[in-house]
């Protein structure tokens, strides 16, 4: 046994939002496996409440929103891994 | 945090056509991600891949993706589909439509296509209602539902769409829900790969009229239904995966098995009967 903390690779990911396709179903922000996103206070054109990367470090570019997104608006890409 | 890349499934989609019609908190916009990423990972060749809808809500879908597609009278998919199929066996056939134009007005065409095994993926987009012409009662709309055409609640007996099409002999039979957008989007690219009649059924949220009649609440809150009410079960007997009103729902692959098309057995029995004067049918050139 060694005390050698153990690292795990994760990859890191930026979350790309298109505000005015947005109808403000909230499925991303309930279902981003690491709560990464909320809703915003502001509004987008049609008058919905678009969400926003409230923890944009913690995106893991896994994809989910982009998955459960029925207005085309929200995506991630990666940008590395981190520690 | 706006962004100006393109989104990555916009290249399969019209966005001439953009914005689509679907409510907010409807579910089939979450079905079309799922369709494009499986087209994405079985890397089926676009230029064979051809999309057929009825009318409805879910009939959209034809005239929103960046596919060959036909959007057909209603309840017609699977007939335009057949022939088309028929005519150039090389196509990968997909109807995608909802569970009023597939079920009940196209019922009938859905039950002898999956009989005869014809060759096409069927995905069943299943809001229980009959979206687009106002809510009315469907033959899935589950007993004790409100339907603006039931409104003391449904009291007809409803149809249990995996046991109807293993009943009626597809090869290919499951059901997900727009929760499981993973198993879904893997489901869908399995189906992609299989021959003769496949069927997916997706139970998806309807807020503005199946779930505001009923009081279920918003779309967000019929995800979290469905995502503590389902239970997978690969292999499940489809006997017993009925719906009820609000109650459990079994999701998995229920069947897969494998069946000579209506192609295959036509050339057998013409080849049978004919020996060498037969010339094995390979559409119409």
């Amino acid at each position: 046994m060694t005390d050698k903390p153990v690292s795990v690779k994760r990859a890191r990911g930026k979350v790309h939002i298109l505000d005015d396709r947005c109808k403000g179903c909230a499925f991303c922000v309930e279902f981003c496996p690491v709560k990464a996103l909320a809703l915003s206070l502001e509004f987008n054109k049609k008058g919905y409440h678009p969400p926003q990367a409230v923890k944009p470090d913690a995106c893991t570019n896994c994809n989910l929103c982009f998955m459960y997104c029925p207005e085309f608006a929200i995506w991630s890409t990666k940008i590395g891994d981190k520690e | 945090m706006t962004t100006t890349q393109a989104h990555p499934i916009e290249y399969l989609l019209r966005m001439d056509r953009m914005p689509h019609i679907w409510c907010p908190g409807c579910g089939i916009g979450v079905t079309v991600n799922c369709f494009a990423r499986a087209l994405q990972d079985s890397k089926a060749d676009l230029d064979k891949t051809v999309i057929v809808s009825g009318i409805g809500c879910t009939g959209r879908v034809a005239g929103y993706l960046k596919l060959d597609s036909f959007h057909t009278t209603h309840g017609r998919a699977i007939p335009f589909a057949t022939g088309l199929k028929l005519a150039n066996p090389e196509l990968n056939v997909v109807v995608y439509s909802g569970d009023g134009d597939l079920t009940a007005i196209g019922g009938n065409h859905f039950i002898h296509a999956a009989r005869r095994n014809i060759d096409m993926l069927v995905i069943c987009v299943n809001n229980f209602t009959y979206g687009m012409t106002g809510g009315q009662l469907t033959p899935t709309t589950p007993y004790s539902a409100v339907a603006s055409t039931a409104p003391y609640g449904s009291f007809e007996k409803t149809f249990s769409l995996p046991f109807l099409a293993d009943s009626c002999g597809a090869v290919y039979v499951a059901r997900w829900t727009t929760f499981h957008v993973r198993q879904l989007a893997r489901c869908m690219a399995e189906a992609f790969t299989k021959r003769g009649f496949r069927f997916i059924e997706i139970i998806s949220p309807c807020p503005t009229l199946y779930q505001r009649r009923n009081k279920l609440g918003d779309g967000l809150s019929f995800m979290k239904y469905l995502k503590e009410s389902s239970e997978c079960k690969d292999g499940a007997d489809t006997r017993a995966v009925a719906l009820d009103f609000q109650g459990k729902i079994i999701v998995g692959k229920f069947v897969d098995r494998d069946q000579p098309t209506w192609l295959d057995d036509m050339n057998r029995r013409y080849r049978e009967k004919l020996g060498d004067k037969y010339e094995e049918y390979k559409g119409i050139k």
